[in-house]
């Protein structure tokens, strides 16, 4: 508890570094990797988190010394070679892109390991700091490795910002931003660069394994929560934030513990969170308007029973107990009481000693269902030519779904015919009702 | 039958495309007269697209040059407008119908430069010629296909070009839909517009066009429709496959030649 208190209050002043650096560095990797995203580039992006160890290693075995500079130009460096190598072989040869991506991460991640272990076994002292580089370790963050990667971090935000405009037309439709004479490959060429960068500075923390995860999940979770293109960005940015902030904690707290897979967990997290439960999107949203639905549909029924029953008798507000309803129709009785229940509540229907009866509006509504249905079955035999004795099924299930809209449609095109396939009168409402 | 024009809005010179090393577009040679409703007829994998994106310059050219306005097209590329084919791109996209409309206006804007009021205008202005103003703040994923045909008509609209090509504008859009888009492009002639369409359907291209493209790989013909349709010409155009070309691009492919240099 101390330790977290001690944590969070920054008052040390390595913690700060870490902790501000980490952040800076989730944050900005997320705002580039929404555009890899977008541009359904992933896993160009994985390859690429790969490809940059080869790089770093032998930049560091050239110059022998850790200056994050040098190694960033070695990473830089092998990390667009892979983006080359991918190119070059899905346009040279017959091999497609996917195995292309998988042939290049392989490749040059092996090689980077080979020449990992050549870096341990001559013992170098300094060596120390190079195997980090594999899962990641923010707590070996220096001052000067947080001032470098401020800056960085800096610059790609504001070239994401300055180009925004040019790299969303590019993310969402290159060949029509080239139609109208923009720089598409320079565009291109200049959102791959960022994306090196970003690797490049990000392995620090993360390490190259799981780099890709800071590119991707942050966006990918951002995407749950909104349709516009700038909220999403600020959104990636602030998960990526948080992942950062809390791997940081982690690996300040447990020093042998490395730093990227606590990120990714963290990010991962957040991505859980927002599949679940983003309005709209999320999986918990949608079982919730499916479960309404279901719910709906329950009721609506009900309503044509009362319906189908005034219409027989003639009075559309007669009290009747669920029993009678269900001999017009069956449906479970705990079914029917929480339906009766939920319109009573909507002020559809209402109780009395008789049973349940229909209220004004409840007899508007369901005049308005049994008009669909019988409007549709009309539909479906007009256009789609189906015989009257098999319009029902379709009819039942589809009136369900109607909007206004629709249903205006469907009115004017059969031109609000009086009877349907089975000669039974249409209900309409605005006359029958006023 | 290729009837060539005095001052044409496009001249397609001698034109050979390739893609993947397959030759699909032989020698096309053609001139287009302005302020015509031009449609480019073919049977599928006739290169049709294709050569509207070699027009655009998005497809490298063999040989042959293309000259818009009788000029190169990066010297008036404000004066032409390309509206891709519907399913070319991803639909879910994070984005409003006023911000892909909006994109029409990039090109003019320049690099760096921030979109402006007059740009939001003129993108609302296209909105309302399709007939679409009430969905500008819509998310695109929610639009019906006949509507994402429309926003991508008015993008173009918003270039404010006078010369368009557009790529299966027609294409799975419902009767209504199509009836309201031919209505656009008709007002945009009476303008004095001049609008390329690729389509498919042979049966409502008489109706619709001015001037028609025939093609199938080469150029079958060119011309007022009344010259152009005719059962000969039809024929050459739809009848079989050009069978030897058909198997010696197969050939080339994979032998992986290149063709023509």
């Amino acid at each position: 508890m101390r330790e977290l208190l001690e944590f969070l209050s920054l008052s040390n002043a390595n913690v700060r570094y870490v902790v501000l650096g980490v952040m800076l560095l989730g944050a900005s990797t997320a705002v580039v990797g929404t555009f890899t995203f977008l541009r359904k580039k992933s896993l160009v992006g994985d390859a690429v988190a790969h490809s940059v160890l080869p790089g770093i290693c032998l930049a560091f075995i050239f110059s022998q010394v850790r200056h994050p500079l040098v190694l960033l130009s070695g990473a830089f460096i092998s990390g667009w070679l892979s983006i080359l190598s991918i190119d070059f072989i899905t346009k040279q040869s017959r091999i497609k892109a996917d195995a292309a991506i998988a042939i290049v991460l392989t490749v040059f991640f092996g090689v980077g390991i080979m020449l990992l272990s050549y870096i341990q076994s001559t013992g170098n002292a300094a060596q120390s700091g190079i195997d980090h580089f594999l899962f990641g370790q923010a707590a070996a963050l220096v001052g000067n490795d947080v001032i470098m990667l401020a800056i960085v971090c800096a610059v790609l935000v504001v070239v994401v910002w300055l180009l925004f405009k040019e790299f969303s037309i590019l993310s969402f439709d290159a060949d029509y931003a080239q139609s109208l004479g923009l720089p598409v490959r320079s565009i291109e060429f200049v959102l791959s660069t960022l994306t090196v960068i970003a690797i490049a500075v990000g392995i620090q923390a993360v390490g190259v394994v799981l780099m890709a995860a800071m590119l991707i999940t942050p966006a990918a979770a951002a995407r749950y929560w909104t349709n516009r293109l700038s909220v999403m960005l600020l959104l990636a940015a602030m998960f990526g934030a948080l992942s950062g902030f809390f791997g940081s904690y982690i690996s300040y707290s447990a020093p042998k513990m490395p730093t990227g897979p606590w990120v990714i967990i963290a990010v991962t997290f957040i991505a859980f969170i927002s599949m679940t439960f983003a309005p709209e999107r999320g999986f918990f949203f949608k079982w919730l308007s499916k479960k309404r639905k279901v719910n709906t549909t329950m009721d609506e029924n009900i309503l044509k029973i009362f319906f189908h029953l005034g219409e027989k008798e003639g009075d559309a507000l007669t009290s009747r107990k669920i029993a009678q309803l269900q001999a017009r129709r069956y449906f479970e009785e705990s079914k029917m009481q929480a339906s009766l229940k939920r319109l009573c509540r909507d002020g559809k229907v209402e109780e009395d000693e008789h049973g349940w009866k229909l209220t004004k509006v409840g007899v508007i509504e369901s005049k308005r269902i049994a008009k669909l249905h019988r409007l549709w079955e009309m539909y479906m035999s007009k256009f789609l030519k189906i015989p009257a004795d098999h319009v029902h099924e379709g009819a039942e299930s589809l009136e369900h779904f109607f909007t206004p809209e629709l249903e205006e449609m469907l009115e004017q095109e059969l031109d609000f015919p009086e009877t349907d396939p089975h000669d039974k009168p249409i209900p309409y409402t605005k006359t029958s009702v006023s | 039958m290729i009837v060539q024009v005095e001052n044409p809005v496009l001249e397609v010179h001698d034109l050979t495309v390739s893609y993947d090393k397959n030759p699909v577009l032989w020698n096309v040679d053609f001139s287009i007269p302005k302020g015509k409703l031009v449609g480019i007829i073919g049977p599928n994998g006739a290169g049709k697209s294709t050569m509207l994106k070699s027009v655009m310059g998005l497809v490298d050219k063999q040989s042959g040059y293309v000259k818009v306005f009788n000029k190169d097209l990066d010297e008036v590329r404000e004066q032409i407008s390309y509206v891709p084919q519907r399913e070319s791109v991803d639909w879910d996209f994070p984005a409003s119908v006023l911000d892909v409309v909006l994109m029409g206006r990039y090109g003019r804007r320049g690099l760096f430069k921030r979109i402006t009021k007059e740009d939001k205008a003129i993108a609302m202005a296209s909105l309302e010629k399709v007939n679409m103003q009430d969905y500008a703040k819509r998310q695109i994923a929610q639009l019906s296909g006949g509507q994402q045909q429309r926003v991508f008509i008015a993008r173009s609209l918003a270039q404010q070009a006078n010369l368009y090509l557009m790529d299966e504008p027609f294409a799975g859009v419902d009767a209504s839909a199509e009836s309201s888009i031919l209505n656009l492009l008709q007002e945009m002639r009476a303008e004095e517009k001049t609008i390329m369409v690729v389509h498919h359907d042979l049966q409502s291209a008489y109706e619709y066009f001015d001037w028609v493209i025939l093609l199938n790989m080469r150029l079958v013909a060119s011309g007022p429709k009344e010259e152009v349709f005719t059962p000969e010409l039809l024929q050459e155009t739809y009848g079989g496959k050009l069978t030897l070309l058909d198997s010696l691009s197969n050939f080339i492919r994979q032998k992986e030649f290149p063709i023509k240099g």
